[in-house]
């Protein structure tokens, strides 16, 4: 005599077969529908993105064979990113700023952006204050780093994290 | 049409540090994008900018697709003399804006 249990049990597997069956039915029928070269080529699902070792590289280009110091540079980012599309980011160097002693030029790099280059602004003794915001855009959760280079040919870094939840680049216009 | 805009006081004591406030509407197309049929729109940015103070450049910036869509800039210069505080914008597609302010300083 057929148990409850065993009665499920099979109507289960027929049920599965059937499920299955159908699945291939319409596997099939999707492929036949779809004409040779009617569709253009599929969508990329794996965005371009810069590696660490890419901002390193970039860096060096920048930098050149000088050493890069931690410290006197503070990079602004809010801890949490809403939207990757507007990210305000703000730069400060600790720096008197004067015709002896001023920062040349400020440049910004992320990680895992397409390109690891971000932005670079170049001031003078006639800046006063060496301090300079914009707004980015973050195509994933990273650090972003700041690599300031001063009139005496010295550098020096500063990072900041950032939580991305809706990166840039993404959407499709 | 391109629109550009720029903000500074329109005084100052000499030897005090202003700050200035730049803004261009531009889409700042980055190229990584492509549309619903897969095509990649080419890139479109404004690649750099540079600031003047009567004729000496101040301040300059190199911008890649990194930047936010309508570009804003902040930064400082110490109030030297009255004059003219003039702002370029150049890009891609022969893009190019200028705009500028003019400063009092006693």
């Amino acid at each position: 005599m057929t148990s409850r249990r065993d009665f499920l049990r099979s109507a289960g597997g027929i049920a599965a077969g059937i499920v299955l069956e159908s699945v291939t039915t319409a596997t099939a029928t999707a492929q036949s529908s779809i004409a040779p070269g009617a569709i253009s080529p599929p969508i990329l699902t794996r965005r371009a993105q810069a590696s660490i070792a890419a901002m390193n590289e970039a860096i060096r280009k920048v930098v050149g064979t000088a050493r890069v110091n931690r410290g006197k540079v503070t990079l602004e980012l809010p801890a949490l990113v809403d939207n990757g599309n507007g990210v305000s980011l703000a730069v400060r160097v600790d720096s008197p700023m004067t015709q002896a002693d001023y920062v040349k030029a400020i440049h910004v790099f992320s990680e895992k952006n397409p390109l690891p280059e971000v932005v670079s602004f170049h001031l003078g003794p006639r800046a006063g204050r060496a301090s300079v915001a914009t707004r980015i855009r973050l195509a994933d959760t990273q650090t972003v780093t700041a690599i300031c280079e001063m009139s005496d040919g010295s550098f020096w870094s500063g990072s900041a994290d950032a939580v991305v939840t809706l990166p840039a680049c993404i959407e499709e216009s | 049409m391109a629109r550009a805009l720029i903000n500074l006081p329109a005084t100052a004591r000499r030897g005090e540090i202003i700050e200035i406030k730049a803004l261009a509407a531009h889409a700042m197309e980055t190229g990584f994008r492509r549309t619903q049929y897969g095509t990649l729109i080419p890139r479109d940015i404004i690649t750099r900018f540079v600031c003047t103070y009567n004729g000496v450049e101040i301040f300059s910036a190199d911008l890649h697709p990194a930047i936010s869509a309508n570009p804003y800039l902040a930064f400082t210069t110490l109030a030297a003399e009255s004059g003219t505080i003039a702002c370029k914008w150049t890009g891609d597609n022969g893009y190019s804006v200028t705009e500028s302010a003019t400063i009092t300083v006693a």
